[in-house]
């Protein structure tokens, strides 16, 4: 962990209790036929060890939904390393997001995933998103921006998971 | 998920944790003695309406150094939303566009 400054504005945290197991919630968030699925329905893609790439790619889905809208994507979303891989418990990567000129010069972010098996036979999955100097990226993945066609952000992602997760089905399916 | 639900809506009954609520929304990260500030009430009066926040899961702290940082954790909300929201508002506004339609054909 970098250290953090006594007083962290630019960090989001968000944390969702799912009735699943830690491996199914981790290939959830690490399987791009999992990730089709839910919240902005794009293909992840991790090598799963320090220093290994990862990416988002475009689905189906969020391809047509962009052509639609006259948005010409690129062939790569968000890129970044992973840091630090333990399944099915944390996951540690950077985080750039390609979209657009304006988040691209942002630069890398941070996003921790941490799933914690409760007593209960329930899981907390925790995102840590550690958004310092990329103002744009923390609308966007704040959710602030979904009445202008950019979705719910990290909140919405996760209650699409979790409900996909738990029903046997996302929102849209 | 029900219990969960209940926890949510009672957190957010009382005006008090709602301010708290955007206090954080405005400002994310704060200590208890930044949250407490411009706030009509003791230090124990606010730590407790913190926990309620905190039980509902609305509210995470995590530690930086000696401080205790509190975070707005929108997850919650966003599951009222989804399930409850969501599902009442659709049918108000397609009414709404259905009537739009009707009054544009008949004049």
């Amino acid at each position: 962990m970098t250290t953090m400054t006594p007083t962290t504005t630019t960090t989001q945290v968000y944390r969702v209790y799912i009735k699943a197991t830690a491996q199914a919630i981790w290939t959830a968030i690490t399987d791009p036929e999992w990730t089709d699925r839910y919240g902005y329905t794009n293909h992840a893609h991790y090598d799963l060890r320090p220093g290994g790439h990862f990416d988002v790619t475009p689905g189906a889905k969020f391809r047509a939904a962009s052509e639609a809208k006259g948005y010409e994507l690129p062939d790569v979303l968000i890129d970044g390393d992973v840091i630090e891989a333990d399944p099915p418990h944390k996951l540690v990567t950077t985080f750039r997001m390609l979209m657009d000129p304006q988040m691209a010069a942002e630069g890398f972010t941070r996003i921790t995933h941490e799933i914690k098996e409760l007593p209960d036979g329930t899981c907390s999955l925790t995102l840590t998103h550690e958004l310092e100097n990329a103002p744009t990226l923390a609308l966007i993945v704040g959710g602030s921006q979904e009445q202008y066609g950019a979705g719910g952000g990290h909140a919405w992602v996760l209650s699409d998971l979790k409900t996909l997760l738990e029903t046997g089905k996302s929102f849209n399916e | 998920m029900a219990d969960d639900d209940d926890r949510v809506f009672k957190a957010l009954s009382d005006p008090t944790r709602r301010l708290l609520l955007d206090k954080l929304f405005a400002r994310d990260g704060r200590t208890l003695t930044e949250l407490e500030t411009d706030l009509d009430m003791t230090r124990f009066g606010v730590m407790k309406h913190l926990r309620v926040l905190e039980e509902a899961g609305l509210v995470l702290t995590q530690k930086s150094g000696r401080e205790k940082l509190h975070y707005l954790n929108p997850v919650p909300i966003r599951l009222v939303h989804d399930r409850w929201i969501d599902k009442y508002t659709e049918r108000r506004v397609t009414a709404l566009i259905d009537l739009k339609n009707k009054l544009e054909d008949s004049s």
